[in-house]
């Protein structure tokens, strides 16, 4: 145990020398795909709870699509499957986008990560009391500045437990990253494992890391919503 | 587009027996790990809420383990280390050699990891069965076995099917990994089928199209489970 963790130490954390690898990669995989899907959450959830129906439908779809098919077999289209088709090859831009696997593996994860957060974006502006509309309104909120003001601030807290778990099932999720060779920590400790044939040290280490991502994370969340969701405890 | 379509048409003839095996073995996989996962969540449910601490421990240490692990790093612990341990077993013991296969330790990770959610689920119903019903069934005489099964389950279940609805869905995904540790399941297959026939694209298309006709028709049939199930309730609320 000692040994593997003298030896290995380095990737699992950081680097193995040549590229980022272990922990910072799974974070950099988990915030960015957040970051990115809850960009792309924002507008979507507004249009999927729209009163037109052309602009529902759509991303109604979308949602669909990426909530009702696992993600491996996302991943495995946007990395190996795209990239198959002649037509993208040719295409200079395509062609350099879509042959680096972190890209491929960063897109399915940012796409499907969206999906989720849409729908509880959108659970949440549902929810939203209607009163509170109504007293915007009658305040002169009008359009974007109604959303803008009051309805995507208020959805956003009340979406925090719901979307700390989010977060987190996203996190374990990076775990696929590997299958596209993206070098996050599940693949520093198969390296351990086939190398040095620890399997409980090699994967046991790698669990220990991904728990302790774990609880920061709910802590964090935790903490968040102290800060932001304290205001409902005036309402119980 | 058309000619690309023929072509596919073409090749998916001779492929359609693989396919449609894979789509059994996925269905297989996924149907007896959810069995194995609801006998460990009832269980872990009933350790919950067990009077033993010991056993509340156990359950608590369970299901916080298990949700603050990713499903596919214990899927490869379980499938090399249960490989490493056996072999070291057997070779003790001087027994023949054991192989596990993709398929058993696919059933069984699956089983242990949704185990720990349904054991959060089926807490939480059981909590919403009001104790009365219980200690009714007690004056009535019925055992504890039959006031589970004819009175509280059936009550639990009501409350339980939303949250055990959701879990399947994603059960019903998570199968897609077991691929990963070898298993000739649909993601594999359309893989294998999809890489000799030149159209990669066109057969992981097809299986995406597969999971999401399997989880449409699992929401038709959890809808339909949870309206029987609700039966009691809106004809004494009417």
């Amino acid at each position: 145990m000692i040994e593997l963790i003298q030896e290995y130490w380095r990737p699992f954390i950081y680097s193995d020398g040549q590229q980022i690898t272990g922990l910072a990669m799974t974070l950099w995989l988990t915030s960015a795909s957040s970051c990115l899907g809850l960009l792309l959450a924002l507008p979507l959830s507004i249009a999927r709870t729209s009163s037109r129906r052309w602009l529902r439908w759509p991303v109604q779809s979308f949602t669909y699509v990426f909530r009702g098919t696992p993600l491996y077999i996302q991943l495995l289209i946007f990395y190996t499957g795209i990239y198959s088709i002649g037509a993208v090859r040719e295409q200079p831009l395509l062609d350099a986008f879509f042959r680096e696997a972190l890209n491929c593996t960063l897109l399915a994860f940012a796409l499907n990560t969206a999906a989720y957060t849409t729908e509880i974006l959108a659970g949440a502006i549902r929810a939203m009391p209607r009163g509170e509309i109504e007293a915007a309104r009658s305040l002169g909120f009008d359009g974007w500045k109604l959303y803008v003001h009051l309805i995507m601030p208020s959805a956003l807290r009340r979406s925090l437990p719901y979307y700390s778990n989010e977060v987190i099932f996203m996190l374990h999720s990076t775990t696929l990253a590997f299958t596209a060779t993206v070098p996050d920590i599940l693949k520093v400790a198969r390296d351990a494992n086939a190398a040095t044939f620890l399997t409980f040290q090699s994967f046991g280490l790698a669990a220990a890391l991904y728990l302790c991502i774990t609880f920061a994370l709910i802590c964090l969340f935790r903490l968040a919503e102290r800060r932001w969701l304290s205001f409902l405890d005036s309402n119980r | 587009m058309l000619p690309a379509f023929t072509q596919f048409a073409a090749s998916l003839g001779g492929f359609l027996p693989m396919l449609l095996h894979g789509v059994w073995v996925t269905l297989q996989l996924a149907l007896l790990s959810l069995l194995l996962g609801l006998i460990l969540g009832l269980l872990g449910a009933g350790a919950k809420l067990s009077r033993v601490r010991a056993w509340r421990l156990c359950a608590q240490v369970y299901t916080t383990l298990i949700r603050g692990v990713p499903d596919l790093l214990l899927m490869l612990l379980i499938f090399y280390g249960l490989q490493t341990g056996l072999s070291r077993l057997t070779s003790e013991l001087g027994w023949a050699y054991i192989d596990v296969d993709p398929f058993s330790a696919g059933v069984i990770t699956l089983g242990f990891i949704y185990g720990a959610y349904f054991t959060e689920t089926f807490r939480g119903a059981l909590l919403a069965v009001p104790r009365g019903q219980f200690q009714a069934a007690k004056a009535l005489g019925l055992t504890f076995r039959q006031s589970f099964v004819h009175v509280i389950f059936p009550q639990m279940m009501r409350f339980a099917l939303p949250g055990l609805g959701n879990n399947w869905m994603v059960l019903l995904k998570a199968t897609a990994l077991v691929s990963i540790i070898g298993l000739a399941d649909l993601v594999k297959v359309a893989q294998m089928a999809g890489k000799s026939s030149q159209q990669l694209l066109a057969f992981l298309l097809l299986a995406a199209l597969v999971y999401l006709l399997l989880s449409s028709v699992s929401n038709a049939a959890l809808r339909w489970l949870e309206r029987r199930y609700g039966d009691g309730v809106q004809e004494s609320s009417s």
